[in-house]
């Protein structure tokens, strides 16, 4: 037997140089592919977080992802320990900075110090300046969205908790007054809130005093819809002006060439 | 405790780095300390001069990321110092994960793991170079800085920094993988960084110099080296080390006990004579 295995050993011819190169080539692209696929495939997986909120001025969330350095400069600027960067074990984008409204918001700083220290513009200062000068009331970290169902003051409970904890006050959040059909004497005080003046700060969905929030903050993109570039606002003048560089397409389906009989009558060939 | 000092001066003094390194930059975010700010991928050092990692700013290139002018100078500012001082000597004296591959292979000697596992390596050393070039294509297929978001150096580092979540777990893996599956597994076969560090280390000023005539072949160099190919020229003849591989460490210095290794300024005319 094992004189038989040295025979096949002898046998073998050693591979030719042109053999190993081709060889050795095809391992080395082989493997680089397959380690590349894994590697591509955990990275989509792992910055794959459309939830997370950001800092005042973070870039588009595809861009940040690609221009954040993770340095944390921005963590240890913010005086409230609002932001935290991503730790492995949070399922968010490694290194990242984000925080948690709920446990503690962005208290908006007017003089915004987590801003400037950032050394690559993921966080970007032209975003929250108005004419030079830094401006925290048009941050956009998300948009704060009330879940009517167990928000107390939509069932009639006096509660105006939000109301009062947004720093935009009277403004991103205000308060529709209607009429209590149930008890036919009292008012309904329900917040709604501003869509394009909130800056998805949080303050709000930490004051609520629901056990778990019911006012909470998304990000923009996912909080809010999109009507399509065909609805146009006919009583808007700058909307209208949509209109004056209009085409128009139209298109014609081919009439069918069987009667109409024929087409009821398809398909019942069987009975 | 001269011996114990000669024998170990360089290691005593890169743990001194490596410890003061994470102390400054923990205080800057636990106590508002502003000497070193940040982490090992950007970092502002007295408020003022930034410092960025040259890698990770390469990625984000790949990318397709805009790159700031703040971020440019960091680069700048960490490549001219680590062309001085040897570009690996990032590895051994700034490093975190440093710490936790020395004591794997420290481990592995005092256990003769080596012995069990045969000397034949399964990995190349050239590895690292293959996973830099792929980190950067995944960087530039997928729009994000690739090894920034699996990089262990960074998790460790930050973990330490600002919270470490299931970063021990890294640390771990790292620690078992050099102890028990690769010598030198991670910091001289995968880490793309040091691959980074290498290629720019080719350029940098100091480097280890033999001195051939006192070589005794005791090899203790090559045994504690954790690049050891680096060596090539012990016992052979009067060279400075100039493969970018080396780290800096300065180990083979302190265990030489005759005097044939030591620190040295690169000299570039004769090294346009030797073609290096």
């Amino acid at each position: 037997m094992s004189e038989n295995k040295h025979e096949i050993k002898k046998k073998k011819e050693p591979l030719s140089d042109r053999r190993k190169f081709i060889l050795n080539m095809a391992r080395g692209v082989g493997l680089a592919t397959m380690g590349g696929f894994i590697w591509s495939a955990y990275i989509d997986e792992a910055t794959a977080s459309s939830l997370l909120l950001r800092p005042p001025g973070a870039i588009k969330e595809n861009d940040f992802l690609k221009t954040c350095i993770k340095c944390g400069l921005c963590v240890e600027a913010c005086p409230y320990d609002t932001l935290l960067l991503a730790k492995p074990g949070d399922n968010k984008p490694l290194g990242t900075p984000y925080f948690i409204a709920r446990d503690m918001p962005c208290y908006m700083c007017p003089d915004i110090p987590c801003v400037p220290v950032c050394p690559t513009g993921a966080l970007d200062e032209a975003s929250v300046t108005t004419n030079g000068v830094l401006d925290i009331k048009i941050a956009d970290m998300g948009v704060a969205v009330i879940d009517s169902n167990s928000c107390i003051a939509f069932w009639g409970i006096q509660c105006d908790a939000c109301y009062r904890a947004c720093p935009i006050l009277g403004e991103a959040i205000t308060i529709e007054y209607s009429k209590n059909e149930r008890t036919g004497k009292h008012a309904f005080m329900k917040p709604v809130i501003q869509s394009d003046v909130c800056t998805g700060c949080g303050m709000c969905e930490r004051a609520c005093v629901t056990e778990k929030a019911s006012i909470f903050v998304l990000p923009r993109e996912v909080a809010q819809g999109k009507a399509g570039s065909h609805y146009v606002k006919g009583w808007d003048k700058e909307d209208e002006k949509r209109l004056e560089n209009a085409t128009s397409k139209t298109t014609t389906t081919e009439l069918s060439k069987d009667s109409a009989i024929d087409s009821l009558n398809d398909g019942l060939e069987g009975y | 405790m001269a011996t114990l000092w000669n024998n170990y001066r360089y290691l005593i003094l890169r743990r001194l780095v490596q410890i003061s390194l994470l102390v400054l930059y923990f205080g800057a975010n636990a106590w508002g300390w502003i000497i070193l700010q940040g982490n090992l991928s950007s970092s502002r050092i007295f408020d003022f001069v930034p410092m960025s990692d040259p890698y990770a700013a390469l990625q984000m290139l790949a990318a397709g990321a805009v790159l700031s002018l703040d971020l440019l100078l960091g680069v700048a500012i960490a490549t001219v110092f680590y062309l001085l001082i040897g570009g690996r000597a990032f590895c051994s004296w700034v490093c975190p994960i440093n710490m936790i591959t020395d004591a794997a292979n420290f481990l592995r000697r005092k256990l003769d793991i080596d012995r069990v596992q045969g000397i034949r390596q399964p990995a190349s050393r050239n590895l690292r170079y293959w996973i830099l070039a792929l980190s950067l294509v995944i960087s530039f297929v997928m729009g994000v800085t690739a090894f920034e978001f699996v990089s262990p150096i960074s998790m460790v580092h930050r973990g330490i920094v600002f919270g470490l979540g299931f970063g021990w777990a890294a640390m771990l893996i790292i620690f078992l993988f050099d102890l028990f599956v690769l010598k030198n597994g991670w910091c001289g076969h995968v880490c793309p960084l040091g691959g980074f560090y290498s290629l720019l280390g080719k350029f940098s000023l100091i480097r280890v110099h033999h001195q051939e005539e006192n070589c005794t072949l005791c090899m203790k160099c090559k045994i504690v080296c954790p690049e050891h190919q680096v060596l090539h020229m012990v016992g052979k003849e009067s060279l400075s080390v100039l493969s970018g591989e080396c780290t800096n460490c300065a180990r083979c210095i302190e265990v030489c006990d005759d005097d044939a290794l030591g620190f040295s300024i690169r000299k570039l005319a004769q090294n346009k004579k030797t073609g290096e």
